[in-house]
């Protein structure tokens, strides 16, 4: 059971029927990513790259192929049941946080145990201790609004984590922060992949966050046109353990 | 998610725009208000109503002979001469279905009493009156069967009459005078207050019905003007009134395709009649409000659909979470029925309160019912679920992709 792929896809595709002719998003990827790898999806605007994460992410449906995650056939799932392994295997992280307004960073990561269906006493132990792991464990009370994007951001990674799911999706989580933040971010994101076994998949469009990651995959016109460990000349933008010697002769 | 939950988070979503959940439930307090105040009103013109026509007395029967009708020119009921005492004394012995007969036939008379004196009706009437009209004597005692067989002049007075002529004094025992015939009052009668159609009853004065014929009744000593009946109980009413019609006809040789000439009305249909008007006038009233309660409950659509649009992002990270499409539509199914429960309870307050004021200023009897106060808050929980359900729907038929999305 160890070696089932997280994500698992056989000639996934997304056509949009918009307008007259039909636009091919995505066309006939096949992708396997294994428990505990650092995915980074790179590709200009319009590669795929955004409706791959949209379809492993299951909120959205694909036109043709098989997609399977952490061995299930997911691909053609009532709405409900995809609401339930969003529930249970992914958690998201956004570019722009999406945390829920005026609504404490406790109460935003219960939000995936509640509709768990988990009791209020186990869903505050849960919260908290997610937020503890983020380095939050003081600010749990505080509303979003008076975080600041790196802490937001944070709030968001707990509550991606809280139902300790198969997989963390990120879809661009350092685009609206500062570099200093952003560092911090990626360091949570390789503390999580190193010391707890956590399979990340992250969309990025910056070089030195991609080559944090342990294998790149680049997108182009729907198609994957590179897979494989970033390349030796990125410069990561935080030390990673994989490539320790690099950064360091780096500096 | 618990119903606790789902409460908690509707409260705090209204909480946070107070003006707009205020503004939005208005139509729903108005509506639930106008409701309440008006079935209260309706309610209490029925009371009054049933109240009137119970103190006509229970199971009562009323036989007036028919109109006259010469060369064309009819006279109105009681006009005419066709039921006689022979009538009364064969309705006495034959009909089972009624308990006593009463005959009453009443003039126009001047009383005295030393200086005082005053203009009232004087009804000859036999002591089967008294338990026919249920009618009590307050004061004294009634007229008895001796009375009648001995021809005693003795009278009993209404309220009203003793009120006039003896003020706060005791009648009993006092002499008063009507059409120069001296009558010993014996006793005075329960104050009964107004009859339905308005008249005061209190001012009459009864005297024993043989009297009432060699002294008052002048040539038409044996006609009847009008006589009171009592059913056995309530479920005969209407067999007595068929019973009596089938006697009188009989004796009065009428054909079969005659019409009657004489009239019988059972106060139980006067009863059921007049009930019948008032309830429907409770319910057009009662409708009048339902109305508002709609357009009440079209503001609270409206307000969710807004709230739906604002928060479709909202929407979309619950749904990206895990919540089901059936979570959506639950929380803003509360969130409706909160904000109209809401405006129920205050106009089940406010109609309340206006029902107190309106019977205090205009002194209109106005009575709260518990029942109808449940139901139109439960009415009022009802609008939100029927005018939530089109908003939280569509909020539940998001696309979540396109939820997230949204600006």
């Amino acid at each position: 059971m160890s070696d089932t792929p997280v994500i698992d896809t056989v000639g996934l595709s997304k056509v949009y029927a918009t307008g007259d002719t039909p636009v091919v998003a995505l066309a006939d990827v096949t992708l396997q990513v294994h428990r505990g790898e650092f995915v980074a999806v790179v590709g200009a605007s319009g590669s795929g790259k955004s409706t791959f994460m949209n379809l492993i992410g299951l909120l959205d449906r694909p036109s043709h192929g098989v997609l399977r995650l952490d061995g299930v056939d997911v691909a053609r799932l009532t709405s409900n049941q995809r609401a339930m392994v969003r529930n249970h295997k992914v958690g998201f992280v956004f570019q722009g946080f999406n945390l829920l307004r005026r609504t404490s960073a406790m109460e935003n990561v219960e939000l995936p145990l509640l509709y768990a269906g988990v009791g209020a006493r186990a869903r505050a132990q849960a919260a908290a201790t997610a937020l503890t792991q983020v380095g939050l464990g003081e600010r749990m009370g505080h509303m979003p609004n008076q975080l600041s994007g790196g802490q937001q951001q944070r709030v968001a990674i707990a509550r991606a984590l809280v139902n300790q799911p198969a997989l963390l999706l990120a879809d661009e989580p350092t685009g609206n922060l500062d570099s200093t933040t952003t560092r911090e971010i990626l360091k949570l994101f390789v503390d999580l992949n190193v010391n707890h076994g956590i399979t990340v998949v992250m969309v990025t469009h910056e070089q030195d966050v991609a080559a944090v990651s342990r294998r790149v995959v680049q997108f182009k016109d729907g198609h994957v046109v590179m897979d494989g460990p970033p390349p030796e000349t990125w410069t990561p933008a935080v030390e990673v353990p994989w490539r320790a010697a690099k950064v360091q002769g780096a500096a | 998610m618990s119903l606790f939950t789902l409460l908690r988070l509707a409260f705090r979503v209204i909480a946070r725009n107070k003006a707009r959940a205020m503004l939005t439930v208005l139509g729903i307090v108005i509506g639930v208000a106008a409701v309440i105040a008006m079935v209260a009103l309706g309610t209490g013109a029925q009371q009054n109503i049933a109240k009137q026509i119970a103190s006509l007395g229970s199971n009562l029967i009323i036989l007036i002979p028919g109109t006259t009708n010469v060369a064309g020119v009819r006279g109105g009921g009681g006009s005419s001469t066709t039921v006689d005492v022979d009538d009364i004394e064969a309705l006495r012995r034959e009909v089972k279905s009624i308990s006593l007969i009463a005959p009453a036939n009443r003039q126009q008379v001047q009383i005295v009493a030393g200086d005082a004196n005053w203009g009232t009706t004087v009804q000859g009437t036999t002591p089967a009156f008294y338990t026919v009209r249920d009618w009590g004597v307050e004061n004294g005692a009634p007229h008895s069967d001796l009375d009648e067989a001995s021809m005693n002049k003795v009278c009993v007075l209404g309220k009203t009459v003793a009120t006039e002529l003896f003020g706060t004094d005791d009648p009993v025992d006092k002499w008063v005078r009507i059409k120069k015939v001296p009558f010993r009052v014996i006793g005075v009668l329960v104050a009964k207050g107004q009859s339905p159609m308005g008249t005061d009853q209190d001012d009459t004065v009864l005297i024993p019905f043989s009297v009432y014929r060699q002294r008052m009744a002048g040539t038409q000593r044996d006609q009847i003007q009008a006589a009171y009946a009592a059913a056995i109980d309530a479920n005969s009413a209407q067999a007595a009134v068929d019973d009596m019609t089938a006697v009188l006809r009989q004796r009065h040789h009428l054909r079969e395709s005659a019409e009657d000439d004489f009239s019988i009305r059972n106060l139980a249909d006067i009863a059921a009649a007049s009930r019948e008007v008032s309830e429907s006038m409770t319910l057009l009233l009662g409708s009048i409000a339902g109305v508002s309660l709609l357009v009440g409950g079209i503001g609270i659509m409206n307000t969710m659909l807004v709230s739906v649009t604002e928060r479709t992002r909202e929407i979309g990270i619950r749904m990206a979470v895990g919540a089901k499409a059936r979570d959506i539509l639950v929380q803003f199914l509360v969130e409706a029925v909160v904000l109209s429960a809401i405006g129920g309870a205050i106009g089940v307050a406010f109609g309340w309160w206006v029902a107190r004021l309106l019977s205090d200023t205009t002194g209109w009897v106005t009575v709260f019912d518990p029942g109808i106060a449940a139901l139109a808050f439960a009415v009022s929980g009802a609008v939100g679920v029927f005018f939530g359900f089109w908003p939280a729907r569509r909020a539940a038929r998001l696309d979540p992709i396109d939820a997230l999305r949204y600006e």
